[in-house]
């Protein structure tokens, strides 16, 4: 299946970029992950989850430092059951308690990542760890590109069945509850989502700046659509552009690609920003 | 559906005795706190109650337990004009907009859509929602509105737009909260003058949440004022001539107790 991909690049790009394998690899993997960003990116905003999400990546942080004490499972097994237990632990006790969750989020975030450096730092092997902080997109491997696949299905699936109902609750979660929904099952399905694809690509893009991903597209959508079809257009869009201008600007500067990546995307946001009142009256 | 819940005997009288919704003994704590006690009402359809009380008098906590968002004991009743039907009643919810994000890019079209089917409003439309929501908006004259992006209309509008969307399916019951502020005099006047010609219309039972005394005055049938327990419940002439209305208010006092008090059945005796 990747060989034909690789075929396929070959023949539509004749660029020196595009002639790596592991840029062809890096370029499929973009493809899947970007328009994953800028669906969920647009209920990260709209929710007010930024923070949320931020703490996420601290929960696949922690997860690998498990995944590599626990050992047996392979590392992407422990960071992927750790970020979902992670994600459901916070939805529901900011479901159950009174306290700002804005606070319970911090105090989880804070505890991960502090349990995640003491068990990288024991031993004092913390640097074989310190790629986790920045990523890097170019050493994906094929059969991770096969899981991203299947994540990629699985999220766009989970987005038909649980958006309009994640909408209401963004906009009002008492009329949410008023037509049937069930609020705190739609928001674990939704944080478990999210959980996933952050532990899925947090070893590419990196600790640092995986939230920026969460971000920038949907907040740059926001400022110039007025519908939900416009608002995740531009979001897919805007994500899909970063990726790949990203990726091809981080080759020839011979910079570190996630945080290119960022910088076309926050670049987006603030053009967009500028544009905003010749788009939304 | 529209005709679900429309009365259709000759007998006005009869269907009043009928057709109603019964809250008894709500009962709401939160921790060690006892927000409402042992709270009795008795809806009939096409009619308007409204809950008045000082701020805390746990009208929006009622609110919330009809609703069945917080924790309570008690029950909620509802009784279809033929007895054919009896049970939890299918609620309509008209929350105050201001807890609203407006800043989402949604228009009113994806609001509809989002609510009422589970085709994913992101990825396609359908004239036949389309068509149904301009017909669930004409009933608020709001048709106008469809693609109108939520953070754009004014108070008045989304509240409308609300209200339409708690019609859609016709409830059994309907809920309105209304806002302390946001919506100018003429906006308020249509919309409860649009209330009032639905309620007519479908013959809804309404309970509105009401800051807004003179509108009390002239739509409610039925005034209940609230703080913790029912404290008094009758007409509107009745309870705004009620000595404790008078006192939580900071009207002019003329020692009298006009309307009932409903305390432990005997409104229902009554009845």
């Amino acid at each position: 299946m990747l060989d034909s991909w690789y075929g396929l690049v070959s023949m539509l790009l004749p660029f020196q970029w595009a002639d790596h394998t592991f840029m062809k690899n890096a370029l499929l993997a973009v493809l899947l992950a970007t328009p994953l960003f800028g669906i969920l990116s647009t209920m990260v905003v709209s929710s007010r989850m930024a923070f949320f999400s931020d703490s996420l990546g601290h929960g696949a942080f922690t997860g690998i430092a498990i995944g590599m004490l626990v050992g047996g499972l392979s590392p992407l097994w422990g960071i992927l059951l750790f970020s979902v237990a992670f994600a459901v632990l916070i939805t529901l006790i900011k479901h159950k308690s009174k306290t700002a969750p804005d606070t319970i989020i911090g105090v989880f975030a804070s505890t991960a990542v502090a349990l995640g450096l003491v068990i990288m730092s024991s031993g004092g092997g913390f640097n074989k760890f310190s790629s986790y902080l920045i990523g890097d997109l170019l050493s994906i491997a094929p059969l991770e590109i096969i899981m991203l696949l299947n994540v990629f299905i699985g999220v766009i699936l989970l987005w038909l069945l649980i958006f309009n109902k994640l909408l209401i609750i963004s906009i009002n979660p008492a009329l949410a509850a008023s037509r049937g929904i069930n609020t705190l099952l739609i928001e674990i399905l939704f944080s478990s989502a999210l959980a996933i694809v952050v532990a899925m690509t947090i070893q590419w893009v990196g600790l640092l700046i995986i939230n920026s991903l969460l971000v920038l597209p949907a907040a740059a959508a926001r400022n110039i659509t007025g519908n939900v079809r416009q608002y995740h257009c531009a979001s897919v869009c805007f994500a899909v552009f970063s990726g790949i201008t990203g990726l091809i600007l981080s080759y020839y500067l011979n910079t570190a690609t996630g945080p290119t990546i960022v910088l076309v995307a926050s670049l987006l946001f603030f053009v967009t920003f500028s544009l905003r009142s010749r788009f939304i009256r | 559906m529209t005709n679900k819940n429309k009365h259709n005997c000759e007998n006005e009288n009869a269907c009043q005795r009928l057709c109603c919704t019964k809250i008894e003994n709500f009962s709401v704590s939160v921790g060690k706190t006892q927000i409402l006690k042992d709270v009795n009402i008795h809806i009939h359809c096409g009619e308007l109650t409204a809950l008045i009380g000082a701020n805390g008098a746990g009208k929006s906590t009622l609110l919330k337990a009809i609703l069945g968002e917080i924790a309570h004991t008690g029950s909620l009743k509802y009784f279809d004009a033929k007895g054919a039907r009896s049970g939890h009643p299918c609620i309509g919810y008209v929350p105050q907009y201001l807890n609203f994000d407006l800043s989402t890019p949604t228009s009113v079209l994806d609001l509809f859509m989002a609510s009422l089917t589970n085709l994913p409003c992101w990825l396609m439309s359908s004239q036949t929602i389309r068509t149904r929501v301009t017909q669930s908006l004409e009933k608020v004259k709001a048709q106008h509105l469809i693609d109108r992006r939520l953070g754009a209309l004014s108070g008045g509008e989304l509240q409308r737009i609300l209200l339409a969307l708690a019609l859609d399916p016709i409830p059994d019951l309907l809920l309105l909260d209304e806002p302390v502020s946001g919506i100018d005099q003429s906006g308020l006047e249509l919309f409860y003058d649009i209330v009032s010609e639905l309620r007519e219309k479908f013959d809804l039972s309404i309970i509105l949440v009401s800051h807004d005394l003179a509108l009390v005055e002239k739509y409610a049938d039925r005034v209940v004022l609230l703080n913790g327990q029912v404290i008094c419940t009758g007409t509107p002439e009745q309870v705004f001539a009620d000595e404790r209305t008078r006192k939580t208010f900071g009207m002019p006092l003329n020692k009298q107790t006009a309307c009932s008090q409903m305390a432990s059945g005997e409104e229902r005796l009554e009845l």
